[in-house]
């Protein structure tokens, strides 16, 4: 992992400094409450629904124990016992008051911790795959790239005020688990055909209310030029990207209207022009920041695990939740443990005071310290021993952390939505706890298989709606909630926006709807191993939309 | 209108500024150019060198153009005096700097608001990392 070094300390540290006087320069007037608010976005507050929300940053997902023991403590100090995990790889406390804000941010500089950038139209913080330096399907571990971004994007002095907001993402294997495509940014990190290491370079992806799958814009970009090139695609945006409409703001509009092909020769210019060596950082600093994401002293162990094996077979439920819940792990006789934060009937992402510290103490004890954040909302323990298993889910059972429904139709992404944040048009975590009641037997959810369901509680699309297998979002008509529903996206690799199936249906009907569509589903598919997306592309949108509106014909 | 120098607030000298357009038929040798936002830096590459100052409008502090439309013209080879001018917070003035910014010319209410003292203190802040490793 990496670690602070004096510079980052100092700077995190005064940071804090900084924006306790800015508070303070708000007080006293010097500041107007315009002038204010990008600066206290900057730093992660905002103003929400009901009280200020901070948006704590955990950069690329990755943590350890000690971190998450201080984000449990905050949760408990300055809020009600519980944080709320994000689509962006953060954490979010919905009620911190605002004088206590300086003090919890000062806490988390104590662990190398931050809420920079989480918020405002500036480059936000970098995610990656959160199976990052573990996945068996791994070309190179993304999270030195994504250090490297986070740093040179820390208060770049001529990105503080973009149109609108920026995101990056990372991903070091083919198998895309960062959403790359949805990204203002993505990098996809690959060799060419002499061996040597790059990225294929994607920019104008975004969901919002007009969704755009991103552009490839260089197929190979060397590792030396990547700071300099996204200077080049920065600096292009901040200049030409809309100011006069904060709808038509983002790159993918720019994209969009001023054509791929277009856009790539301004970048390429800008490109050439760059004085490259004056921003790239030097070989020896790349591999400074490498060094520090060495993989952990694995030890050397068989593929198959006796214990496991045995555990298996004397628990069924165990044997469940390790089909569904470990992922297979570059090392061998080690695995990948997704803690589900999405237990059935608690809003999804959530996690109290207690379950960060359970996942804390099981990080130190069982996975060299390492945790991450997923942007589905979950918790993982990237480097378990297989013969440990048994103990790390006795341990979760207890904590109420191993529902066994990771990737499956209750492991549903679901935004605050109307019982939090100010933009909503209607409530997503409800939606999300009746489909999860619905389909709570996980001997049904695992023969159902991959089903990825995404709610948003607006147009804003936090919740990834456009590219869930079954997309939902919630609007408001004449006063009443109506959810419009996309079938058929797509958030790896293949990304794809899902097709509206028709008109909406009202919060009491989105859960039998679903239900129809998942028996229809059933019924439809060629045999167990095909999964809902595959069905969906090889029949299309006729017979699913035939059983999600069966219903309302049959009452017409 | 006070001026946002090193050396403290300045009163701004009354300046004839011309648009990028007149600068063809402007015969003077040291001008003073006003360029507004949207301006593409690159406009004014054949005639740098008969230009003194630079003024780049910021309409709002809110509007990150001029950041970009400075460090082209650095880039370019200007070496005469670059001012923002218009609405910027004194929390930018280090921004301004490290995008190749001389001075900020602000309007006597903001230099009311914000005394020299945190114009000053901005640029005493702390760089993040990567700066601190290019500067040095
Ligand atoms: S999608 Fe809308 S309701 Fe949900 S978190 Fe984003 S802005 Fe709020």
């Amino acid at each position: 992992m990496y670690r602070y070094d004096e510079f980052d300390a100092a700077y995190v540290k005064n940071r804090v400094k900084n924006f306790r006087e800015q508070v303070n320069r708000r007080i006293d007037g010097s500041l107007t409450e315009d002038e204010f608010k990008p600066l206290r976005l900057m730093n992660g507050l905002y103003l929400q629904l009901h009280a200020y929300m901070l948006r704590v940053a955990i950069p690329y997902g990755t943590l350890n124990s000690r971190q998450m023991r201080t984000l449990a403590m905050i949760a408990t100090k300055y809020d009600k016992g519980y944080g709320h995990l994000t689509t962006r790889q953060n954490i979010q406390y919905n009620w911190p008051a605002l004088k206590d804000v300086p003090d919890i941010l000062d806490d988390l500089a104590d662990v190398e911790m931050h809420a920079i950038q989480t918020s405002g139209n500036c480059i936000r913080n970098v995610t990656a795959d959160h199976f990052a330096g573990a996945a068996a399907d791994e070309i190179e571990d993304p999270r030195p790239t994504a250090e490297i971004v986070r740093q040179w994007s820390t208060e770049h002095p001529e990105f503080l005020y973009l149109p609108r907001k920026f995101k990056v993402a990372v991903t070091g294997s083919p198998n895309d688990r960062a959403v790359t495509k949805a990204h203002d940014i993505g990098l996809r990190m690959l060799r060419n055909n002499a061996g040597e290491p790059g990225y294929e370079v994607i920019v104008g992806g975004g969901l919002g209310r007009s969704p755009f799958v991103g552009k490839v814009v260089r197929d190979f970009l060397p590792k030396a030029d990547l700071l300099p090139y996204l200077e080049a695609i920065l600096r292009v945006y901040n200049l030409q990207g809309r100011r006069d409409n904060k709808y038509k703001a983002r790159i993918k509009i720019l994209v969009h209207e001023t054509g791929t092909d277009e856009l790539r020769a301004m970048i390429e210019e800008e490109f050439a022009k760059m004085d490259g060596p004056s921003i790239a950082l030097d070989p020896s600093e790349i591999e400074r920041i490498e060094n520090y994401f060495a993989p952990p002293q694995f030890s050397d162990l068989p593929a198959e695990s006796v214990a496991l094996s045995a555990a298996k077979a004397a628990d069924a439920e165990f044997a469940t939740w390790v089909d569904v819940n470990t992922d297979a792990h570059k090392q061998s006789g080690y695995t990948i443990v997704t803690v589900s934060a999405k237990a059935i009937g608690e809003a999804p992402g959530d996690l109290t005071t207690a379950q960060m510290n359970v996942i804390a103490d099981l990080a130190e004890q069982y996975s060299h310290d390492e945790l991450r954040i997923s942007h589905e909302q979950n918790a993982i323990l990237p480097h378990v021993k297989l013969d440990d298993l048994p103990a790390v889910h006795a341990a979760l059972v207890e904590a109420g952390l191993a529902t066994a429904n990771a990737n499956l139709i209750s492991d549903i992404i679901a935004c605050p939505g109307l019982d939090y944040c100010a933009l909503a048009t209607a409530r997503s975590i409800p939606v999300a706890q009746d489909i999860q009641r619905r389909f709570s037997d996980p001997v049904r959810a695992k023969a159902i298989g991959e089903f990825k369901i995404k709610i948003s509680g607006c147009i804003n699309a936090c919740g990834h709606h456009h590219v869930g297998h079954v997309g939902i979002l919630g609007l408001e008509k004449a006063g009443i909630e109506n959810y419009q529903i996309t079938l058929g996206g797509d958030h790896t690799e293949t990304t794809a926006i899902g097709d509206r199936a028709g008109p909406g249906f009202s919060f009491e009907q989105v859960g039998p709807a679903i239900e129809r569509l998942v028996d229809a589903y059933i019924s439809l598919r060629a045999d167990e191993s095909e999964r809902f997306i595959d069905t969906y592309r090889r029949l299309g949108l006729e017979p699913f939309k035939a059983a999600l509106y069966n219903e309302e014909k049959e009452a017409a | 209108m006070p001026l946002v120098t090193k050396q403290g607030f300045q009163p701004t000298p009354e300046i004839t500024y011309v648009l990028v357009e007149e600068i063809g038929a402007a015969n003077q040798a040291s001008l003073a150019v006003s360029v507004p936002s949207d301006t593409d830096a690159a406009v004014l590459a054949p005639h740098l060198e008969k230009i003194a100052l630079i003024g780049i409008d910021f309409p709002s502090f809110a509007d990150g153009r001029g950041f970009s439309i400075a460090l082209r013209l650095r880039r370019l080879g200007f070496e005469g005096e670059l001012r923002a001018r218009g609405y910027l917070i004194s929390d930018q003035y280090p921004h301004a700097m490290a995008c190749g910014f001389d001075t900020v010319e602000i309007d006597d209410e903001m230099a009311e608001r914000q005394p020299y003292e945190q114009w000053k203190a901005a640029t005493e802040k702390v760089l993040p990392p990567y700066r601190v490793k290019r500067a040095g």
